[in-house]
């Protein structure tokens, strides 16, 4: 176990190299340095060519932009070996200190809306597989497939207008973590003000996971529902319910588990787009602002971070197939 | 070239099976409709009259570029016509960019049926131009990841060695990536254009592609008619193109009509958060930007063009399933 941890691990790590080394690539060779932009921000162009000129020599040498990519590179994995990002070009903190405070508002966003997806994607599957060819099978099937087609950022907008203060009802908050005035909150009023303003932009991040688990959970029990134990389990009197729950059931289980590997990469790219809508200051509101300032450290930092939260929640995923399957031990192999 | 598709036998069969499920059928035909829409814009929605007479002699504006006519005002100048003179205008009367600041985000009404956005344009005129983008980088798109894919996968699967664990690696290097994100980070670098859409689209979504390929590739290749063709003489790129290649093909087509509908998902994300097709050209996730700053009462600006991108999401999917069971059944796990 302990050997295929650490393979698993050393195994992260030519990932996350190509990982960065793409993203330093694109970012690096684009048009538009952030020396020159924020020449052009500071209206000093008025100046006259030269001067400018020489303005942003300077500046690119302060940010270390004048030397070759190859070096830049290496410049940076050298201090990323340490934990060092590096500072943010807009307000100059360390990009890691800007990061950890991100890291918990976007775990409570995946963490949450993968435990809902679960919560409900599992018994809605196994019901429909139950049921398999019952109106109710079909009229649920109908309803996740048109769940899974639905783009997150227009039911992120819908629920805006008809739910949160839109022209219909104003029932959610549409911005940030917490109310004004939560931080004289007791802790029981400051969690539910929290669930409250978390409701919708979990809501989006939540329903397409459902919709996919679901199908996925309700085509895992069908399989197993066809195997000779079952039949043996029935033919031996078993009651349903204990056939259902105990010898169906936790065996369908064990596909559905690894998918939420499938699920983490999915729910922390979505929440680009949701955290930028909700106004929610998480990992992804905060790569997409830092590619619109050209903020280089704060977007190799958030891209290499994402990437390893990536890996490690597949890591978590692969390595929960041992518990709910015995007969799989990675210690064992080879 | 005809006897390349010798084994038609096999694609009658696929359709024989797909014409059986009814609902994949009609929405095959409305693809096909979406695609006409698309391709006759001009024709739908123009402030130009389709068939004009003019002083006696007929014209053509919507489709030709008369230079007599290059800053007229049809619609004034169709007033003025006296018959025999006529005018037959598109059934939508606006082109996608003409402003009317006196008609600015109008609610739905007789003269525009999906309403006004705020520079007073028409939206049904934008979103009917709008199916031009959201269709051609779909189909580009995936056009390029099928082709790195196949050529991957195919070289992968084929050589097997030392190719296979360097492109297998590869792929799961890619397949760790935070794909949106690193989407997002090429566009937002690149000057905007429809073009960059599609390269970044096609870039990074080949591995789905390429692990299916690779599979089949690693099957074919020990068939008897591949030793046959090899005993025969023939190249590599023989065996690769002519002989095993067009017997993989069938399933890369179901992940290709599932690959479209994702396409137009991630088109339609990046013109919503502002990196899409640069403006004035008009595009569905644009228009539910726009929709953003007015979302208090514009119900129509969000809603419209949002079903429209879940309705081609919706209809590519059900193709995609389709496909995917008159096929093969066994592949239901893509």
């Amino acid at each position: 176990m302990r050997g295929y941890l650490l393979r698993r691990l050393l195994l992260m790590l030519p990932t996350l190299l190509g990982i960065t080394l793409v993203t330093f690539i694109i970012i690096q060779l684009a048009p538009g340095s952030p020396a020159e932009l924020k020449i052009r921000a500071s209206q000093q162009a008025a100046l006259g060519e030269q001067y400018t000129k020489e303005v942003i020599e300077q500046t690119k040498k302060l940010y270390g932009l004048d030397k070759p990519l190859h070096i830049r590179y290496l410049i940076w994995l050298k201090q990323v070996a340490t934990l060092n990002f590096g500072e943010s070009y807009k307000d100059h903190r360390p990009v890691i200190k800007i990061i950890l405070e991100r890291i918990p508002v976007s775990l409570q966003l995946s963490i949450t809306s993968i435990f809902l997806v679960y919560l409900f994607s599992v018994p809605l599957g196994v019901f429909s597989a139950v049921k398999q060819g019952s109106a109710s099978d079909r009229l649920l099937t109908l309803i996740l497939f048109i769940l899974y087609s639905l783009p997150n950022f227009w039911v992120a907008m819908m629920l805006i207008l008809f739910l949160g203060g839109g022209q219909f009802f104003h029932w959610f908050p549409v911005y940030g973590l917490n109310s004004e005035a939560a931080a004289g909150f007791g802790f029981w009023k400051f969690l539910a003000d929290r669930l409250w303003h978390l409701a919708l932009p979990v809501a989006c991040l939540t329903y397409g996971g459902i919709a996919f688990i679901s199908r996925q959970q309700r085509a895992a029990m069908l399989e197993v529902i066809r195997q000779d134990y079952i039949r043996t389990a029935r033919a031996k009197g078993l009651p349903e319910k204990m056939v259902v729950f105990k010898h169906a059931m936790r065996n369908s289980l064990i596909p559905i588990v690894t998918l939420a590997a499938a699920l983490f990469p999915a729910i922390l790219g979505g929440s680009v787009i949701i955290e930028s809508i909700f106004s929610i200051p998480g990992m992804g509101k905060l790569g997409f602002d830092a590619i619109l300032a050209r903020d280089y450290p704060v977007i190799m930092g958030d891209a290499t971070i994402s990437a390893f939260l990536t890996l490690l929640g597949i890591l978590v995923a692969d390595l929960t197939y041992t518990l709910v399957d015995p007969r799989i031990s990675f210690g064992a192999r080879k | 070239m005809s006897s390349r598709f010798k084994s038609s036998s096999f694609w009658n069969m696929v359709w024989a099976r797909f014409k059986k499920d009814r609902l994949a059928l009609a929405c095959l035909g409305l693809i096909f409709a979406l695609f006409f829409i698309a391709l006759f814009a001009p024709l739908l929605a123009n402030n130009k009259p389709i068939l004009m007479r003019y002083q006696g002699k007929i014209y053509l504006p919507a489709l030709i570029n008369h230079r007599q006519f290059a800053t007229t005002d049809f619609k004034t100048m169709a007033r003025g016509l006296k018959p025999p003179d006529f005018a037959l205008f598109p059934p939508i009367p606006y082109s996608p960019t003409e402003y009317d600041l006196m008609a600015v985000l109008n609610p739905p009404d007789a003269s525009h049926w999906l309403g006004t956005d705020d520079r007073g344009r028409d939206v049904l005129a934008r979103m009917v131009w709008g199916a031009r983008v959201s269709l051609s980088v779909g189909f580009v798109a995936v056009g390029i990841y099928v082709l790195i894919g196949v050529i991957l996968g195919a070289l992968a699967g084929f050589y097997g060695g030392a190719v296979d664990v360097l492109l297998s690696r590869l792929i799961e290097v890619m397949i760790c990536f935070p794909t949106f994100f690193l989407i997002i980070t090429i566009i937002a670098f690149l000057p905007p254009s429809i073009y960059n859409i599609m390269i970044a689209i096609g870039f990074t979504g080949w591995t789905g592609v390429a692990r299916l390929i690779r599979g089949e590739f690693l099957k074919i290749r020990q068939r008897e008619y591949v030793e046959a063709a090899k005993a025969l003489g023939a190249g590599d790129l023989k065996i690769i193109f002519r002989h095993i290649l067009p017997n993989a093909l069938a399933p890369t087509l179901v992940i290709a009509t599932f690959g479209v509908a994702d396409a137009i998902l991630i088109e339609s994300a990046l013109s919503f958060l502002g990196f899409g097709v640069p403006p004035p050209t008009a595009s569905w996730g644009d228009i539910l930007s726009q929709s953003r700053s007015y979302i208090n009462f514009a119900w129509w600006l969000a809603s419209f063009p949002g079903a429209a991108i879940f309705l081609t999401v919706t209809i590519y999917n059900l193709v995609g399933e389709g496909f995917r069971d008159a096929i093969d059944p066994r592949l239901k796990s893509i």
